[in-house]
């Protein structure tokens, strides 16, 4: 591989699965991408989870994998990400599930998790695994930009884009930075908080100056929007400027009041069509 | 040896950094810039040093410890005093530190983590004496056995939050404490009690302990006409330590000793000994080693003393430990009340089971000194906050 390979930006094409999810995108509709730890309430659940999610209207999943201490999120993804490392959830295992996933479904699958299981796991050998087993990107929340010099060589050389996050004190300038630095999509982080906060169903003039400037500042990539999102309604009044929406921890919550219940499994489903299309439909 | 870290990113070799959400990097941002203009203001480093004088009670002294010296027999040993501080340990350096700095950049609401709760009555102290609003954030099993700090803190007017996710001791306390600062960080000041944290934390907190060593130095040299040959200090996140050590890192000939907490033995699977049994990794904000799972998972720290059961510690000793500029060796829970006990009966100073650690070693060392070597130990607290645990062992 030469240098030049190596080292320059290289945006995933259009014909990538996760840039196809966005090229293709009615005007009307969201990109609804949807969070789930990869091992809660089951690790035989994961893989039937995120192709039930895809035939109730996902669009991409982001695939958590669990940490013992995860400090950026509220007690639903403490509560799940607690859950899925008693189920044993090992970092092959989570590859295992994609692999899985991948042989039924072209859906995008960007795993998002903390540094440390991944600097442990090796981080060269991480992309690889990425790669091989079918994976559509990487978030890492407690990776800022000025630090994702560990990553980013092997995130190009595999071909697994890092998908970079923003929040409403990330300066103009910097929003810039971020956007050149990733790839795939930017995440925004509608509100200061943990994830689950649950202050993000109104849209508040804050708000909507955050995605004007965010709209002013991102230009490469498409912009999907997370934090707090817990129905269609707020799903739809937080997206309205942007190319989609991100929804975890109301999936978690709604799996945690009905799991192991007979006919669980089928509510969520009916709650992730709402959450993409509302009741009516 | 010439020594200067960290890098201007906040690293010391491989180990540091800012492994922190994006929502933090502005906050770290305009706290690196506040500190950097106070270190080179004179106004601030005079007010900081008036409040360690007429509050903290500084200078502490530094005692000769002539019984324990006569019971070893070999190298005079000397006791850097920081029990003394107001307070009852050496946290308060650095709580009033931060606390001018959060004054300075107009924060009202202080929040802190705490293990032994030294450091959380450190905070609650100086947020009292300059009338902030202080939450602090405690394991519910530290809240167990520190209960007096916990009922100190309370009276101080601080809101001490009990912690019940995980080992619910200071690695948790920690976590809480970093999701409060996200989801406040407009206003809020996050004061880490020790030398670990995203860049600037480990370098601003070592810098107000740092007096530590510079006194240690001066009163030695009065007394003596000489430095130690060896200085010890127990290392939890190893604030007390590098506040010791770092005026004599750059002299090679002083031997720097830092003692972690083994629990129940290196090889017990009960045990705070990351060096001992640790691997670089990354927990709460940088680079540093770490006791964890072949998974990277964080794992649970035991040690009979609170402020040493953490399975981190400061990015600065990492780079220390992988240098061999300093050497980290563990001691068992027994081995430190053990200690704890001698030192009560021989010196009339309890001292913190933390402290008690660094003690015990004296058992392993002294013998391999000499008459004419001088040892300084930094007695980084006193053990009131303990008597219940000390009670079980009596
Ligand atoms: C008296 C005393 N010594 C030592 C420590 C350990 O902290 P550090 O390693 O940061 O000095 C504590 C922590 O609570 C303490 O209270």
């Amino acid at each position: 591989m030469s240098e030049k390979e190596t080292f320059l930006p290289d945006p995933p094409p259009e014909s990538s699965r996760l840039g196809q999810v966005f090229k293709n995108r009615r005007p009307d509709r969201k990109v609804m991408s949807l969070f789930i730890t990869a091992g809660y309430p089951h690790p035989d659940e994961t893989v039937d989870l995120v192709l039930g999610f895809e035939k109730a209207g996902a669009d991409i999943i982001e695939l958590g994998m669990p940490f013992s201490d995860p400090l950026a999120d509220g007690p639903t993804i403490q509560h799940s990400s607690e859950v899925a490392l008693a189920n044993g959830i090992t970092m092959d295992s989570i590859f295992g599930m994609v692999r899985r996933i991948r042989e039924k479904s072209a859906i995008p699958v960007v795993l998002m998790g903390y540094i440390n299981p991944v600097f442990s796991y090796g981080i060269e050998r991480f992309f690889k695994q990425a790669a091989e087993s079918g994976a559509d990107g990487v978030i890492l929340p407690d990776v800022p930009v000025e630090e994702s010099g560990y990553a980013d060589e092997y995130a190009r050389r595999y071909g697994v884009p890092i998908i970079c996050l923003v929040a409403p004190n990330t300066g103009d300038e910097r929003m810039q930075l971020i956007d050149q630095k990733s790839n795939g999509f930017v995440y925004c982080v509608s509100i200061a908080g943990v994830t689950g906060t649950r202050e993000g169903s109104e849209v508040s003039s804050s708000v909507d100056t955050f995605i004007e400037r965010v709209n002013r500042n991102i230009k490469k990539n498409p912009v999907m929007i997370g934090f707090g999102i817990r129905n269609h309604e707020s799903a739809m009044a937080i997206s309205k400027k942007v190319d989609g929406f991100i929804v975890g921890s109301a999936l978690i919550d709604n799996i945690r009041s009905h799991y192991p219940e007979k006919g669980w499994k089928d509510s969520l489903f009916e709650f992730v069509k709402e959450l993409k299309h509302g009741k009516e439909s | 040896m010439k020594y200067e870290v960290p890098t201007k990113q906040g690293y010391y070799g491989k180990f540091g950094g800012k492994f922190v959400p994006e929502i933090l990097i502005p906050a770290l941002v305009e706290l690196e810039a506040a500190y950097e203009a106070t270190i080179s203001d004179p106004g601030f480093q005079q007010e900081y040093r008036y409040h360690l004088k007429e509050f903290v009670g500084r200078p502490t002294a530094l005692t000769f410890a002539d019984r324990l010296t006569e019971h070893y027999g070999k190298a005079k040993i000397y006791l850097k005093r920081e029990d003394l501080c107001h307070t009852g340990a050496h946290k308060i350096n650095n709580t009033v530190g931060q606390v001018l700095l959060a004054i300075r950049m107009g924060k009202k609401r202080i929040i802190a983590e705490t293990g032994a709760g030294q450091h959380g009555v450190a905070t609650a102290t100086v947020c009292a004496k300059f009338g902030l609003e202080c939450i602090v954030y405690m394991g519910a099993e530290d809240m167990e056995r520190q209960k007096l700090n916990v009922d100190r803190m309370r009276l101080l007017g601080a809101d001490v939050r009990p912690v019940t996710s995980g080992s619910q001791t200071l690695k948790d306390a920690t976590n809480e404490a970093i999701r409060d600062w996200v989801t406040n960080v407009h206003d809020t000041f996050y004061i880490i009690g020790s030398v670990v944290g995203p860049h600037p934390y480990p370098q601003m907190v070592r810098d107000f302990h740092r007096i530590i060593g510079i006194e240690t130095r001066e009163q030695l040299l009065a007394k003596e006409q000489r430095g130690p040959d060896y200085v010890l200090a127990c290392v939890g996140g190893g604030s007390n330590a590098i506040g010791i050590f770092h005026p004599f890192i750059e002299d090679d000939n002083v031997k720097l000793i830092g003692i972690e907490a083994a629990g129940f033995g290196v090889d017990s699977g009960k045990t705070a000994a990351t060096f001992s049994k640790g691997r670089p990794g990354i927990l709460h904000g940088s680079m540093s080693y770490l006791l964890q799972t072949d998974e990277g998972q964080i794992e649970l720290a035991h040690s009979v003393s609170a402020g040493l059961d953490y399975p981190g510690v400061g990015p600065e000793h990492s780079y220390l430990y992988d240098i061999g500029r300093v050497q980290y060796v563990p001691v068992t829970d027994d081995e430190a009340m053990e200690s704890l006990k001698l030192v009560s009966r021989l010196e009339g100073i309890i001292p913190a089971i933390e402290t008690a650690h660094a003690f015990a070693w004296l058992d392993k060392l002294m013998p391999t000194t000499s008459a004419g070597e001088l040892v300084v130990l930094n007695c980084s607290g006193r053990g009131d906050k303990d008597m219940g645990t000390i009670s079980k062992y009596l």
